[in-house]
């Protein structure tokens, strides 16, 4: 690399990170947090919480659940779920696999750790929900159940929204085992 | 030139050629490191309560109103899905976070005091099987003689209104809320409006629409006044801490109006342009006096001045303005296409917003100048707590 490429781009670093710290501190909401925090979509004595969760709409097959699990104790691990919408649900994940994006069973569960959110999004972790007793429109409610490891319960709900984002496409793989 | 001055104009020079941002280079002089200075936009206004927000609320900048029609055969269920969906979107939007499903917080984070706000039209008191409850005076307005309504600016069965002093937080709060709805609803129509710019005068002035005048100086004053004008104390509990809405598009002529004489804008009124104040004397806040003569005995105030006309009769006809200017012009032909949207609010429009419409329809010499070309009416549900969904009460 030149040198007068690398300095431009020393030079350009720094100024993006004084702007993202001059930008970044006026976006702290000015309202007390209680106003700003998301209301917990369920809490429970198990230790975990689990906000902001939603399912995707389907009309028949498969689909999944995300939301924000965040551990207010020590680390957990959610080892099963269970939801109203179907008999069948399993915890994935989304690995590369030769260049595409593949779903998978997560091996052991979830794992959170009170340091930080586990975050289940498409494109990532999620609850994949198999075989639908019947359709999941936009606005209908799903009640998810998690088992922990130790044999406690956490209970949400989770509403219908509609994306296509992180498109898993999961009625293409509606012969998957998962 | 000093040292530090060139020196930041140096690295100016090398973060432009770099492709970095001029801004930055400003921020390299030395100093204390940058302080967290609170910026309006992070303002919030609570969307849970015991009424919705975005009326008692002091007037943002910018709104937009639109209205939903349910989809063919829309049963409760359907207005259910789609107010669970809505008020979850609204509670988001409005405390600087995105719907559950989008994945770009930067877009709503700074809301600029964002509120959305909802009303219940005829057909979706008739989709969830209540027709009959409808208030009556919501599902028809009387007829008024100076009406001049265009469809395409009436009716509708759902109202989404949103407010905020920023047009960018409200466009991307319109888009996801059209977007949450349009599985159940389509969209009847929109329309934008806006107000002064926050802060260009002091907060609590009244604002002035597109003809000058200050407008709203007869609003009840913000506390008791105002809440006993605006919410519904009484009735069944999908009303009570709710209001009425009675939202007419009004066209104002403003080719004419600025070539009318400044004195006859002022006796149109019965109050002056620039403080607001009546023409027979005092402040802003001072009520005009139709008895007070001039010298030959002859009324100051004439007989058809708007503000006689309008002036709230008995308590009951108080209600809150809270309109916004719209400005879709010029036209073709070089000529203003504008107006005002005149949001009403009030806890019975049978009792305010109609007797005061048939005195301005009889007689008003602002009819000269401004014509209602739409009409659209809705039941203002009360608001919900975290949790809840708007209209729960009336679904439930």
């Amino acid at each position: 690399m030149s040198s007068i490429l690398r300095r431009g781009l020393l030079v350009a670093a720094t100024a993006a990170a004084l702007v993202l710290s001059a930008c970044g501190s006026p976006a702290a909401p000015a309202a007390p947090a209680t106003s700003t925090a998301p209301a917990p979509t369920s809490t429970s004595t198990s230790g975990l919480t689990v906000t902001d969760a939603w399912v995707k709409p389907a009309d028949a097959g498969m689909t999944a659940v995300f939301g924000t699990l965040t551990a207010t104790g020590g680390p957990v691990t959610v080892v099963s779920a269970a939801t109203s919408a179907s008999p069948r649900t399993e915890l994935h994940e989304v690995v590369m696999n030769g260049g595409a994006m593949t779903m998978r069973p997560k091996e052991g569960g979830f794992v959170v750790d009170p340091a930080a959110a586990h975050e289940l999004k498409p494109g990532g972790d999620h609850v994949m929900v198999m075989d639908l007793a019947s359709p999941i429109r936009p606005g209908d409610q799903v009640r998810v159940t998690f088992t922990l490891a130790g044999g406690g319960t956490v209970e949400f709900t989770a509403l219908a929204k509609e994306t296509t984002g992180g498109e898993e496409t999961y009625a293409d793989h509606a012969g998957m085992n998962g | 030139m000093t040292a530090v001055a060139r020196r930041a104009v140096l690295l100016g020079g090398a973060a432009v050629a770099a492709g970095g941002v001029v801004a930055g280079a400003v921020a390299l002089t030395p100093g204390p490191p940058p302080v967290a200075v609170p910026v309006p936009g992070a303002e919030t206004v609570a969307f849970h309560g015991a009424h919705q927000a975005g009326i008692t609320t002091p007037a943002q900048a910018h709104a937009v109103f639109t209205a939903l029609d349910l989809r063919r055969g829309s049963g409760p269920d359907d207005v259910a899905r789609l107010l669970r969906m809505l008020t979850d979107d609204a509670a988001r939007l409005t405390s600087g976070r995105p719907p559950l499903e989008a994945s770009d917080p930067e877009l709503p984070a700074l809301p600029s005091r964002l509120t959305v706000t909802f009303g219940f039209g005829p057909g979706l008191f008739d989709a969830v099987g209540r027709g009959g409850e409808c208030p009556a005076v919501l599902r028809e307005l009387p007829a008024f003689a100076t009406d001049r309504l265009d469809p395409r600016w009436s009716g509708g069965d759902l109202l989404v209104q949103v407010c905020s002093d920023d047009p960018m937080p409200l466009s991307y709060a319109l888009r996801r809320l059209v977007r949450s709805a349009r599985s159940v609803a389509t969209v009847r129509w929109t329309q934008r409006g806006f107000g002064p710019a926050r802060g260009s005068e002091p907060a609590g002035t009244t604002p002035r629409n597109l003809m000058g005048q200050r407008d709203g100086t007869a609003n009840p004053a913000p506390g008791a006044e105002l809440d006993d004008a605006v919410w519904v104390r009484e009735g069944p509990d999908w009303l009570r801490g709710g209001s009425m809405l009675v939202l007419r598009r009004i066209r104002m002529e403003l080719d004419t109006w600025d070539d009318f004489g400044r004195e006859g804008k002022h006796m149109a009124v019965a109050r002056r342009l620039d403080t607001g104040a009546p023409v027979t004397g005092g402040g802003e806040f001072d009520e005009v006096d139709p008895r007070m003569v001039d010298g030959r005995g002859i009324p100051i105030a004439i007989g058809g001045a708007h503000v006689l006309r309008a002036t709230a009769r008995d308590p009951a006809e108080r209600m809150l303005r809270r309109g916004y200017s719209f400005d879709d012009g010029p036209t073709a032909d070089g000529l203003p296409d504008a107006g005002l949207l005149f949001a009403a609010y009030q806890a019975d429009a049978a009792r305010a917003f109609v007797p005061v419409q048939q005195r301005l329809a009889e007689s008003d010499v602002m009819n000269q100048w401004i014509t209602h070309v739409g009409s659209a009416t809705f039941v203002i549900p009360p608001g919900c707590a975290p949790g809840g969904m708007i209209g729960e009460a009336l679904l439930g």
